[in-house]
């Protein structure tokens, strides 16, 4: 039976003196070695050197403050129902009186983690969101570590810090313009 | 000028050849990586030290540190013996090589070599011969199927292979009519004649001698003794610690040792071309004395030889990069069918020649 037209009929040829003498085929061999050899690398030295990361790579998470600098999430669960992995766990609490700069809305979570050894990263956590609060970062990835309760990210590592310039340090992408704009705000707040 | 006394001067020689050895030996487990990975278009170790230099010292201080394992059932004697011998033949064998010609102090005249003896190439093939003993032995001592089985083939593999590799030799040995490494190596470079290398004599004589080698140090394509995908490494499946370091060693220094050999018979040795006219023109024109000018070619000649050495190293790491092992019939099929024949076929050639006066 014959599925594609592609097959080869093979012949056995008896093999000449030159195939027989190994010798040829060994110095091809080592042509095609050596060409190699002066080849570009494909090595890419990971510490010093990073392999650039698609924009719509999904790393690490972060939960986002709103221009004023308050936590934008509600706690009110929709993240941990999507995620296919429960990754996510939070309790939620009520906002008290003074703490409206914190939190946007009356309800906030008072504990939000993220299990990075259980998480597949599929991002069904930033598509449920309603308050546009979690998303996973384009340009950062969680570290190895020795031990596994590190592994489970609580709000300290995940919220997005204040400062601007802390922010693109924790590879958040502001344009200068942006970052200005914010940090006016911020200031004009205090 | 300080008067050494011959066996002063040749403990110094010897005592530099062993450290260069080991030395040489180090850095082909670090060259080998590196040119491993470049052939496979990596960049091989470059953490340890600028460029990964300090690998070896790394690799060293891991072997050295690893626990030290006796398999149940070993022969413990014997099992510490084995790699012993592997090295400790290893390290003999550049004794008789010449590494350099003669340089003179005052009145007195040394030769950079540890001894000139008339016997110099069977002490070689001697001291090589015995090597094998180190990896039988090891491979007995282990009380291991697979150890056995790659001891059993080294034993076959270097048996068949000094035959072929030993007649090669018999040709060059007709053209130079003498055992004497210093001496072949004189006569392939004369002064005021046009002289060749061995090699133009004997080309057919160099290839079996070269395929020979790579049997005899057990490289790949002939790796068949260690061979870690069939036997999980051969003879030293049971060694760990420093032990088998001294056999991986070995292997080196092995390496070393028979690419200075070819280099001496087949290539000249410490000859390099033109240097004669170098000599000359520095006496009559530079103002130089004979003998201070006879010491720098002395010494540039060492260079020129280890240059022949380290692309010898370097031929045989490529081959290993380049070529996947034999299978073991078609090693002994190679070794009894082929190489055997051709290298009688090369004496009868070299002896017509010799006969009809066409090279001397």
């Amino acid at each position: 039976m014959q599925l594609t037209n592609r097959a080869k009929k093979l012949e056995k040829k008896p093999m000449t003196l030159a195939e027989r003498a190994y010798l040829p085929a060994i110095f091809q061999g080592l042509s095609i070695t050596m060409r190699h050899f002066f080849m570009k690398k494909a090595t890419v030295r990971y510490p010093e050197e990073v392999r650039p990361f698609a924009p719509i790579f999904r790393g690490l998470h972060v939960l986002k403050r709103d221009e004023q600098g308050r936590e934008r999430c509600t706690a009110c669960g929709l993240c941990a129902v999507a995620c296919p992995a429960e990754a996510i766990t939070m309790v939620a609490g009520e906002r008290k009186k003074g703490e409206e700069g914190l939190y946007r809305e009356e309800k906030y979570a008072i504990s939000y983690e993220v299990n990075m050894l259980r998480c597949i990263f599929c991002g069904l956590c930033e598509e449920a969101c309603p308050k546009a609060a979690v998303y996973l970062q384009a340009d950062k990835i969680a570290p190895p570590r020795y031990e596994r309760d590190e592994f489970i990210y609580g709000k300290d590592r995940l919220v997005e810090p204040v400062s601007p310039d802390e922010r693109s340090v924790r590879g958040i992408q502001l344009t200068p313009e942006q970052a200005d704009a914010l940090r006016n705000k911020l200031a004009q707040q205090v | 000028m300080i008067e050494l006394p011959a066996l002063g001067w040749q403990s110094i020689v010897i005592f530099v050849v062993f450290a260069l050895s080991l030395l040489i030996a180090t850095y082909c487990t670090y060259a080998e990586r590196v040119i491993a990975a470049f052939l496979q278009d990596r960049v091989g170790p470059d953490r340890a030290g600028p460029y990964g230099l300090a690998q070896p010292l790394a690799d060293a201080v891991k072997m050295f540190t690893k626990e030290e394992f006796f398999p149940g059932g070993a022969n413990k004697a014997l099992f510490i013996f084995g790699p012993c011998l592997a090295m400790i033949t290893a390290l003999m064998s550049s004794a008789v090589i010449p590494f350099g010609n003669s340089m003179s102090f005052g009145n007195n005249a040394f030769f950079l070599q540890g001894i000139e003896v008339n016997i110099g190439m069977l002490w070689v093939f001697g001291v090589v011969s015995l090597g094998v003993y180190g990896v039988m032995i090891g491979g007995w001592a282990s009380n291991n199927k697979f150890s056995l089985l790659g001891a059993v083939r080294a034993a076959s593999q270097n048996i068949s292979y000094e035959l072929a590799m030993g007649m090669a030799l018999i040709a060059v040995l007709m053209i130079s009519g003498t055992l004497s490494l210093r001496d072949i190596t004189l006569q392939q470079s004369v002064a005021g004649e046009w002289h060749f290398w061995n090699i133009v004599k004997q080309p057919l004589g160099f290839i079996i001698f070269l395929v020979c080698a790579f049997a005899e140090t057990n490289r790949t394509p002939f790796d068949l003794p260690e061979c870690e995908t069939e036997l999980v490494g051969g003879y030293h499946t049971e060694y760990s610690s420093m032990k088998l370091g001294l056999y991986l060693f070995a292997e080196y220094v092995n390496i070393f040792v028979v690419s200075a050999v070819m280099s001496v018979l087949y290539f000249g040795g410490f000859n390099f071309p033109f240097q004669y006219e170098l000599r000359d023109w520095l006496v009559s024109n530079q103002g130089w004395e004979l003998a201070s000018a006879q010491n720098l070619i002395t010494l540039l000649g060492t260079v020129g030889l280890f240059l022949k050495i380290f692309a010898f190293i370097f031929f045989f790491m490529w081959i290993r990069w380049t070529l996947p092992r034999f299978r073991y019939d078609q090693l002994m099929r190679l070794g009894w069918t082929i190489l055997i024949p051709l290298a009688v076929l090369n004496i009868l050639i070299t002896g017509g020649l010799i006969l009809f006066g066409v090279i001397n």
